[in-house]
């Protein structure tokens, strides 16, 4: 038994999706999205028993790549919300008329499978292949059943397409040159490079560029909000939830160790940026009039911190930025769900048309409410664990930058809850809003319950990952 | 078993919560009330029953459940602790709180959302028993942060009012900016002292081993302003007066008794950490007096009677920190006791007063009301008495002993301190005069319908006024059982006799002339002179200023909230536009420069693709040729 069982999974429930034709397509794709949520379960109660779940196999050999995988606590982490969120993804396009069904679903579970393998990839090309599999079939969903005008939806999602690949150009370089180094593409190979300081610098830069756009810190940000905005819901929540973390993933398992005196000499500037755009992600939300938008910045600022966790090098910055890149797909999700439920019934995302929903439907405004505070790191909530943990991890760093990564928690109540009074608050809204229905509500509540769970007892998770962080920290610092 | 009940304790008021929640519509409304007010009840039980144990053994309990979040420098537990501090301050929480609940069954009878209301009351008590009773600091946080949400939620209960929404937001934003310096004080805690665990912080602090004087200072200032903002002192404290939007009973238990002390609270829980910072302490002593005198000029000309009983709590708040400042933790203690008493029973009794006037808030708009409503009357006319400092009501013995320790400590607050207390006796016989004595100035239509509210009102004011009578006696000069109570808390701290001397007796009189005074003048003015306070156009000159609260919000407004605003829609219209144009330019720049390749330009996806996957087999070849 080892863990491409579950990429198989995902792969074969991609290929039965689409076969399944468009009646069935969601309800296979549900199933299988399910299934690969137990296959993660079972997968990790094997490796909680102790049992090596790595594969290595040998594939093209000249030069040498290999597929091999790596299932340690970091990954697994990364593959339960890739596992949870699937399922809860599938499950809320079932309230919206889906041309073309079989594609749709079936590229969703592709996407599942892509990034999957890349957060599961421990050789360097084939981890390359899996991250730009994964950029292929949110292109599609994107373009094709996105919303709003069709010539500028194109633009925004072609925009997104070419600078992401650009991007990772530079990782692919980075990768080559590693490659005539070492003679593989291995992890350990890669880790155990004997490099210069100015071999890492341009290293930790090219992996940068891929990083810093998937991420995404600021400037490279700009592709992010009207992609959120164009995409289908869906779309939406595959990038915020799960897409975005493969950036900061990467951070931790490849960026750091491969190039860690380049790390640890620029570290201030490379957290700098990640407060930045906290504040700036934090700011732009304010006045943001499209719900999708305003929760685009907000992810801005959240990743924005949680990049700068990462880059504070010490174990409470990797813990809590695991922690929370967890906590803030499960949030970020859920939210963007609230504004598809909205915009179901309302028919817009504009903030100043809704208003007045909280009393026809008091369910659903509970449930928004409370991802709202949970947003917001509310202490109780899985998102305070992280944000507290990285918040401390930064001030060991120094206090300022706690302090003005601190500011994450007045900023984005304020945006929140305005955005909460603006659409649910006030006088009764003269549209009829029916209250969420009972997928609606199924999805609303395993995320809510996901992030309550984790809230008061992360310990199963924190266990999980400390020890495969601890192992990247001494690469590290080696 | 002590594991058992301590869960009850804190449970209790949760299970009301979900059961209200999610069944409280069909539950009806008395069922409802029955369930939310039962809930706190039997948490003022289980207090009871522990306090009475404490008060034997005198043997503090801690419970440990499990670990809760992992951070490398300390242990954080899910854990409790059930030590005099906690034990006492959860006496008042618990039993306040249960009257409260009793009180709002009426209150609130005519709402169509009842049961939420108690929904949330009961989820605020759950969050504030948490806060007391947290064995350290972040599990104190999780209550601290909950209270918080329970007050956005009360504030914002009628939420079809986006004022009261405004209200709500703006409480919950200001806190947060105090919650940012509660969090980095944690920080430096665990930081300095590689615990965040109470019992474990004394114990170090105490042994006298840690000498890191500059962090213990920079915490200090920290851990204050999440205390200021949390008690709204300046310059934290705009959002309490606005806070009023709530239901009464909201602003009677969170906004005067039990919420707003947590800050007095968390520096009591820490006050061997605030000894070692005397300018932090200092500070805080100068902070407390301004704010007291401050909020209570303001109440001065107020004309809303819960604006009047907001400013007096910020006022009274001011006092307690005040001491605190001072060093003197077991007056503060004691004050936040009293008040708890009168204060809440001046909010129910305005609640009595407005429900009897339909939602009337506006004094200028009521009087005479004794004779229709003789309890109400006389249970805030003793509150009154009380927090005017007359002898021998609860009142006057906790705020004498501020005043006296702010004498021996620095005399301009002493100053500072007497006058706030003598605007006080001012403005609360003002606002019994105008409420209470002369004619009824409402309309015809509500002077029909004046009535004494019924019993399950009726009833907390009783008994809350006799509190506030009587209160006192838990700490007279020279016996005072509370510092006898207390001074397992402080073992560092000599037991401190309150012998009086001639010094004490003159203090006394001259504070009780004063407060005496400032009756007088009341009484002068709006009962032998008969006045009422004009409309809002007619306030000039001083009166104008304090009756806009010294223009606060709009300074607020003005340095913070527009240019954030305007820097949010410079960030949205011209950087992100910028920004967005220049990645585009860079775009632009490269299809010039590659003029040949244009023709290859399809704009098909699959092209591109196709490209990329045919240059990706390049590199691989290339490699494979090369190496």
């Amino acid at each position: 038994m080892d863990i491409s069982l579950l990429l198989i999974i995902l792969l074969v429930g991609a290929i039965a999706t689409f076969l399944a034709g468009d009646k069935m397509a969601s309800k296979v794709a549900l199933f299988f999205g399910l299934v690969s949520l137990g296959c993660t379960l079972y997968l990790l109660s094997l490796f909680n028993a102790g049992q090596n779940l790595d594969l290595t196999m040998a594939w093209i050999t000249k030069p040498v790549i290999s597929f091999s995988l790596k299932a340690d606590g970091l990954a697994f982490a990364m593959l339960l919300l890739n596992g949870i969120l699937t399922p809860i993804i599938i499950l809320s396009s079932f309230g919206n008329e889906v041309k073309n069904a079989k594609n749709f679903y079936a590229l969703i579970l592709f996407m599942s499978f892509a990034m999957a393998g890349t957060f599961l990839a421990s050789d360097g090309l084939l981890y390359y292949i899996f991250w730009e599999l994964a950029l292929i079939p949110i292109y599609f969903i994107a373009l094709i059943w996105g919303n709003g005008d069709a010539e500028e939806r194109k633009k925004a999602v072609v925009k997104f397409f070419i600078y992401t690949l650009a991007g990772s150009l530079f990782m692919l370089t980075a990768f080559i040159y590693l490659y005539s180094k070492a003679g593989s593409f291995q992890l350990e190979a890669l880790y155990n490079l004997d490099l210069s300081a100015d071999e890492q610098l341009w290293i930790f830069l090219a992996f940068f560029f891929a990083y810093a756009v998937k991420i995404p810190l600021i400037p490279f940000h700009t592709w992010q909000a009207n992609v959120y905005q164009k995409a289908p819901t869906v779309g939406t929540m595959l990038l915020s939830g799960i897409m975005l973390k493969m950036g900061l993933y990467s951070v931790i398992r490849w960026q750091l160790p491969i190039a860690p005196m380049a790390a640890k000499e620029y570290m201030n500037i490379f957290i700098g940026l990640g407060i930045a755009g906290v504040i700036y992600g934090s700011i732009v939300a304010l006045r943001q009039r499209d719900i999708k938008k305003l929760l685009a910045y907000s992810s801005l600022a959240h990743v924005g911190l949680i990049a700068a966790g990462t880059y504070a090098l010490n174990l409470d910055g990797f813990r809590g930025a695991v922690l929370q890149m967890m906590a803030h797909g499960f949030v970020v999700v859920g939210l963007f769900f609230a504004a598809e439920i909205i915009y179901r019934r309302l028919d817009t995302r504009i903030i100043s048309e809704m208003g007045g929903i909280r009393t026809q439907a008091p369910a659903f405004a509970s449930m928004f409410m409370i991802l709202v505070f949970a947003s917001i790191s509310l202490p109780s909530t899985f998102n305070f664990i992280g944000e507290f943990t990285v918040l401390y991890a930064l001030f060991q760093v120094d206090m300022w930058f706690a302090i003005l990564g601190g500011l994450t928690i007045i900023l984005g109540a304020y945006y929140m809850l305005k955005l909460y009074q603006h659409s649910m608050l006030g006088e009764t809204n003269t549209k009829i809003f029916k209250d969420v229905t009972f997928s609606e509500g199924l999805v609303m509540v395993s995320i809510i319950g996901v992030i309550m769970f984790f809230g008061f007892y992360p310990k199963p998770l924190t266990d999980l990952i400390t020890p495969s962080l601890e192992t990247i920290l001494l690469q590290i610092n080696r | 078993m002590d594991t058992t009940l301590a869960l009850v304790l804190i449970l209790a008021p949760l299970f009301g919560f979900l059961l209200n929640i999610f069944f409280g519509k069909q539950l009806g409304k008395t069922l409802s009330g029955a369930i939310g007010t039962f809930t706190v009840i039997v948490s003022f039980a289980v207090t009871l029953y522990f306090f009475l144990n404490i008060t034997e053994t005198n043997q503090a309990i801690q419970v440990k459940l499990f670990d809760w979040i992992a951070i490398s420098d300390f242990k954080v537990d899910f854990g409790f602790l059930l030590d005099h501090l906690s034990l006492l301050w959860l006496m008042f929480v618990t039993g306040i709180g249960a009257l409260i609940h009793l009180y709002s069954i009426s209150y609130m009878h005519d709402d169509e959302n009842m049961h939420k209301f108690f929904a949330y009351l009961n989820l605020f008590v759950f969050f504030m028993i948490s806060l007391v009773i947290g064995s350290n600091l972040l599990i104190m946080f999780i209550g601290w942060e909950g209270v918080g949400l329970c007050s956005y939620l009360l504030i914002g209960f009628w939420y079809k009012n986006q004022d009261f929404n405004d209200a709500a937001k703006k409480a919950f934003i200001m806190n947060r900016i105090g919650d940012l310096g509660l969090l980095v004080g944690i920080f430096i805690v665990g930081f300095v002292f590689k615990t965040i665990d109470f019992a474990e912080l004394k114990t170090i602090v105490l042994a006298g081993t840690m000498n890191n004087e500059m962090w213990i200072t920079i915490a200090a200032i920290a851990l204050f302003i999440g205390a200021a903002g949390k008690s709204a002192q300046i310059p934290l404290y705009t959002w309490l007066p606005d806070a009023m939007a709530g239901p009464t009973p909201v602003s009677a238990l969170i906004h005067a008794a039990t919420m707003v002390t947590a800050g007095i609270f968390m520096i009591t829980r820490l006050y061997f950490l605030f000894d070692l910072a005397p300018l932090v302490q200092d500070a805080i002593a100068i902070i407390g007096a301004i704010t007291s005198l401050v909020a209570a000029t303001i109440a001065l000309v107020q004309t809303d009677i819960k604006k009047v009983l907001a400013y007096s709590t910020v006022s009274q708040l001011g006092l307690m920190f005040l001491a605190l400042g001072m060093g003197a933790y077991e007056i503060a203690v004691f004050h936040v006791i009293t008040h708890a008493f009168f204060k809440a029973c001046l909010f129910l009794g305005s609640g009595s007063v407005i429900h009897a006037l339909h939602n009337e808030q506006d004094m200028r708009k009521m009087g005479g009301l004794r004779k229709a409503m003789p309890i109400t009357f006389i249970t805030m006319l003793l509150s009154s008495l009380a927090i005017s400092g007359i002898f021998p009501l609860a009142g006057f013995w906790s705020k004498d002993e501020i005043l006296m320790t702010a004498f021996h400590g620095n005399p301009v607050l002493w100053v500072i301190g007497s006058l706030a207390s003598i605007f006080t006796a001012f403005y609360m016989f003002r606002l019994m005069f105008l409420t209470f004595f002369n004619d009824f100035r409402g309309t015809e239509e509500q002077k029909k319908h004046l009535h004494e509210s019924p019993a399950l009102i009726t009833f907390p004011l009783i008994v809350l006024a006799i509190l506030a009578t009587v209160g006192g006696l838990i700490s007279l000069p020279g016996n005072s059982w509370l510092n006898h109570y207390l001074a397992p808390f402080f073992p560092n701290k000599e037991h401190i006799a309150h012998a009086l001397g001639q010094t004490e007796y003159i203090l006394m009189a001259i504070a009780t002339v004063g407060a005496l005074v400032g009756i007088g003048v009341a009484y002068a003015k709006y009962m032998k002179q008969n006045q009422v306070p004009g409309a809002d156009a007619t306030f000039t000159g001083i009166s104008k200023v304090l009756y806009n609260k010294y223009y606060v919000d709009e300074i607020y407004d003005a340095i913070f909230v527009k240019p954030i605003n305007a820097l949010s829609n410079f960030f949205r219209d011209f950087v992100e536009v910028g920004l967005s144009a220049f990645v585009f330019g860079f775009g632009k720049v490269a299809n010039e420069l590659s003029f040949q390749g244009k023709k290859l330009q399809t704009g098909s996806i699959g092209f591109y693709l196709f490209i990329f996957v045919i240059g990706f087999c390049a590199i691989i070849s290339y490699l494979f040729i090369e190496l």
